[in-house]
C-alpha cells in the first residue's frame, strides 16, 4: 500500500483552476520530486496534501486512512480527531522556514513534540541536540533565528519537521530563498536524509539535485503532471515542452 | 496651610489616582483581548457589534462617558446610586473605554503577523489555543508595546477626569486646594506628581521593551 495517494486532485483560485485532476502516490522509502516552472500548482499541490488548502474534488489517502474524499461531487473530510491522526504522519518544510523568531533554535525544535505529542522533555531535547548535531548546528541551540543564515534557519526547519518523527516529508521549494552557496549546505542535508530511507516529496527547481535523489520524478504543468517516471526516463523525455524547460538546466 | 500639607494632601490624591490606573490596565489590558477577538470575528454580528463599540468608544469625550456611566443609572434607569459608586463609575469608565483603544491595538498587531506562523503552527500540530497563546501573542506582545506605552501614558493623565464624576484622586484634590487658597502652587505640585508618575511608567515600559528585544 502506498504511503501517500492523491486521487484526482482539484483545485480553483477564483474561479482558476490551478491543478486539473492530479493523480499520484508515493511509496514508503521513496522520493519523489515535483519538478516544472513557476505556477504551475506544485506548491498548491503539497498545501492541499498538507491539509493548508482543501480540496475542490479528489481524494487524499495516507497509509489507507482516507483523509479527504469526493462522494457524488461534494468533498468530505475526515473528521478533526482523525485529521490530527493523519497530521502526525507528514511533515512539511516551507520555502521560507516559518520558524518562530521569539524561541531558540532548541525550543523551535522541542516545543511541538513536548506540547503536542506529550513526550518526555528530557528524551526529546536529547533528540533536538543529536538532530542539531546531524544538521551541523550543535552550537547554535541557544541561538534565535535571527542570528542565523538563510541556510541555517533552512537546516533548523528540517530538524523541527524530523523531531516530530513523521513518517513522509514534504519539502516546498526548501531552497528558493537561498543563494547558491546556502543551496550547497541544505542540499547536503537533504540527502543525508535519504540515506535514512525517509519518505519524501520534494518540490523543486534544483535539477540535478532532483534527478540524483529521486525515485521518481513528476514534470507539471498548468495544472497537469506532464511527465513522470524514473529521474532517467524523465530527463531524456523526447517530450517538447519537457526538452524546453530543461534545456534552461543544461550543465545537468 | 503648610507645603508639607498640601504634598500630603496631593499624595492622598494621587494614591486614588494610582488604584484607578492600576485597576484600569488590569481590566482593560484582558478586556481588550477579548474585544479585538469580536472585532475579527468572522460572525458579521459580533463584528458588527464591536465595531459599533469601538467607534462609540473612540468617538466621544471619554469626560462624556464618565458621566453617563456615573448618572446614566439613575436618569435611564430612576436608580439611585450611592456615594460609593462614584469610584465604581470611574474604573468602568476607563476600562470599557481604553479596552476599545487596546483591541484596536491589538488587532493591529495580531493581523501583522505573518500567514507562514499559522501555516507552521498547523502543521506541527499546535490547536488553535496553543498557536495562539504560545506562538502568536508573545510576538505580538514585543510588536504593540510601543503603542501600548503611548495608551498607557495618557491613561496617567486621563485619571485627572475623575474629577468630574468628583471622585478624589489628585487632580480633584489640586483644584479644590487651588481654589481654596487662590494660589497656583496646588497645581504646579500636581504637574510634578503627574510627571513623575509618568516619568515611572515610561521607564518601566522602556525597560520591557528592552526586556524583549533578545530577537528581531
Amino acid at each position: 500500500m502506498a504511503l501517500l495517494e492523491l486521487k484526482n486532485i482539484k483545485k480553483s483560485f477564483d474561479g482558476e483552476e490551478i491543478l486539473k485532476d492530479i493523480s499520484l502516490s508515493v511509496e514508503e522509502g521513496k522520493i519523489l520530486s515535483i519538478i516544472g516552472p513557476s505556477g504551475s500548482g506544485k506548491s498548491t499541490l503539497l498545501r492541499l496534501a498538507t491539509g493548508l488548502e482543501t480540496i475542490d474534488g479528489g481524494e487524499i489517502v495516507y497509509d489507507g486512512n482516507i483523509a479527504a474524499r469526493t462522494e457524488s461531487g461534494k468533498v468530505e473530510y475526515a473528521s478533526k480527531a482523525e485529521l490530527k491522526k493523519i497530521s502526525s504522519i507528514f511533515g512539511l518544510v516551507f520555502q521560507n522556514f516559518n520558524l518562530f523568531p521569539h524561541l531558540t533554535v532548541l525550543r523551535n525544535i522541542t516545543d511541538a513534540p513536548i506540547r503536542v505529542q506529550k513526550r518526555d522533555k528530557k528524551e526529546v531535547e536529547e533528540t533536538a541536540r543529536k538532530l542539531l548535531d546531524r544538521m551541523g548546528l550543535c552550537d547554535k541551540a541557544d541561538a534565535y533565528p535571527c542570528q542565523l543564515s538563510g541556510g541555517q534557519c533552512q537546516r533548523v526547519a528540517i530538524a523541527r519537521a524530523l523531531a516530530l518523527n513523521p513518517r513522509i516529508l514534504f519539502f516546498d521549494e526548501p531552497t528558493s530563498a537561498l543563494d547558491p552557496e546556502l543551496t550547497g549546505e541544505v542540499l547536503k542535508v537533504i540527502k543525508s536524509l535519504a540515506d535514512l530511507h525517509i519518505t519524501m516529496v520534494i518540490v523543486t527547481h534544483e535539477m540535478a539535485f532532483a534527478r540524483d535523489i529521486s525515485d521518481e520524478v513528476v514534470f507539471m504543468e498548468h495544472g497537469v503532471i506532464v511527465e513522470q517516471g524514473t529521474p532517467e526516463k524523465v530527463f531524456s523525455s523526447e517530450n517538447e515542452r519537457m526538452k524546453s524547460f530543461l534545456g534552461r538546466y543544461q550543465n545537468l | 496651610m503648610s507645603f508639607a500639607r498640601l504634598i500630603l494632601s496631593l499624595t492622598e490624591g494621587m494614591g486614588v489616582s494610582i488604584y484607578i490606573f492600576v485597576v484600569t490596565l488590569l481590566v482593560s489590558l484582558p478586556l481588550g483581548l477579548i474585544v479585538s477577538f469580536g472585532r475579527m470575528s468572522r460572525n458579521p454580528v459580533i463584528s458588527g457589534i464591536t465595531k459599533i463599540y469601538i467607534s462609540i468608544m473612540r468617538g466621544t469625550p471619554l469626560m462624556l462617558q464618565l458621566m453617563v456611566v456615573y448618572f446614566g443609572p439613575y436618569y435611564i434607569f430612576g436608580i439611585k446610586v450611592s456615594n460609593g459608586y462614584r469610584i465604581w463609575a470611574a474604573l468602568i469608565g476607563f476600562a470599557i473605554n481604553y479596552a476599545a483603544y487596546f483591541a484596536e491595538i491589538y488587532r493591529s498587531g495580531i493581523q501583522s503577523i505573518p500567514k507562514g506562523q499559522y501555516e507552521a503552527a498547523q502543521i506541527l500540530g499546535y490547536s488553535r489555543v496553543q498557536t495562539f497563546f504560545v506562538i502568536i501573542l508573545p510576538q505580538v506582545i514585543k510588536r504593540i508595546l510601543p503603542s501600548v506605552t503611548n495608551e498607557v501614558i495618557t491613561l496617567v493623565k486621563d485619571t485627572s477626569l475623575a474629577f468630574t464624576i468628583s471622585v478624589a484622586e489628585m487632580f480633584t484634590t489640586a483644584k479644590a486646594l487651588a481654589s481654596s487658597q487662590t494660589s497656583m502652587m496646588p497645581f504646579v505640585a500636581a504637574a510634578c506628581f503627574y510627571y513623575v508618575f509618568n516619568a515611572v511608567v515610561a521607564w518601566g515600559m522602556d525597560f520591557l521593551e528592552k526586556k524583549m528585544s533578545y530577537y528581531n
